[in-house]
């Protein structure tokens, strides 16, 4: 369960009013794989990723931060039930992806700095804070069926 | 892991930009990392913590000044540091889980201030610099 105040649900909710998911997904992932690259793992079906440049303008990678976004937006809607809103996801990234859930919090991470990036000033210390709490929340539901 | 001769140029060609702000970058990747990650306070009771307050101001700067003398000396950063591994070693003690929170804080501030320099490859040069710092700073813990 996420601990958040009405405050601070608010301010996330608004905040990501303002974010281009689609382009976001592509960017975080992207970074994901070029600042951690062993990462890269995952995806060796996806084509070129030999450079940061490579991986950026990937389109596979673009769509696929697409989708995981995507995901992370509808988990933004469910903060109070984010291990019923992940359950599926989280089987899924266990048995048939066989993910270490030691990435998704390098993940938030990634998109945490991605955040910053695009939305500059406007994101504070406080909002930085509630996001923090946020991306371990869903890193934390998409490890919880895993066995 | 050490730096590529890329990383390197990156790193020191962004730090002409982010040591003009020096200051202003210390004291907030200090005031997101105690407002994220709360339980680091606990390194500082004696301090007055409010935004804006001088010894916050102070003590990032001296964060910042630390950060700069390692990249002044980037092909030899446990020589650099070498004073200031023995204090966190010896004197402060401050866990090494706490590294890796700071470096976050100062990459979101570093990302969010210079949004266009930093691109996919100067976020994983700096994510790689500060592990290395934070590496250096632990390395004599035991």
């Amino acid at each position: 369960m996420v601990h958040l105040t009405g405050e601070e649900k608010s301010a996330v909710t608004a905040l990501w009013g303002k974010v281009n998911v689609e382009e976001v997904g592509g960017e975080a992932l992207g970074r994901l794989l070029v600042v951690y690259p062993w990462t890269q793992r995952f995806f060796e079906s996806f084509g070129d990723l030999s450079t940061a440049d490579a991986v950026m303008k990937n389109a596979n990678v673009k769509k696929h931060g697409k989708k995981v976004l995507a995901s992370f937006s509808e988990g933004l809607k469910h903060l109070d039930d984010l291990k019923g809103t992940f359950a599926a996801l989280s089987e899924l990234h266990c048995d048939k992806l066989h993910v270490d859930p030691e990435n998704f919090r390098l993940l938030g991470n990634v998109l945490v700095v991605v955040l910053a990036e695009n939305l500059k000033n406007e994101f504070t210390p406080e909002l930085q804070s509630a996001y923090q709490k946020v991306a371990p929340g869903v890193a934390n539901a998409l490890a919880h069926n895993y066995h | 892991m050490s730096l590529t001769r890329a990383e390197r140029t990156i790193i020191v060609s962004m730090w002409g930009k982010v040591s003009t702000q020096a200051d202003i970058i210390g004291t907030e990747a200090l005031e997101r990392l105690f407002s994220s990650y709360p339980q680091t306070k606990t390194y500082f009771p004696h301090f007055d913590l409010h935004a804006g307050s001088a010894q916050l101001r102070a003590h990032g700067s001296k964060v910042v000044a630390a950060v700069g003398d390692a990249v002044k000396s980037i092909d030899n950063v446990a020589g650099a540091l070498s004073k200031l591994s023995e204090l966190h070693a010896y004197v402060l003690r401050v866990d090494p889980v706490n590294f890796k929170l700071l470096s976050h804080c100062l990459l979101v501030t570093v990302a969010s201030h210079f949004p266009a320099d930093f691109t996919a490859d100067a976020h994983a040069a700096w994510d790689k610099f500060l592990s290395i710092v934070s590496r250096v700073l632990t390395e004599k813990y035991r």
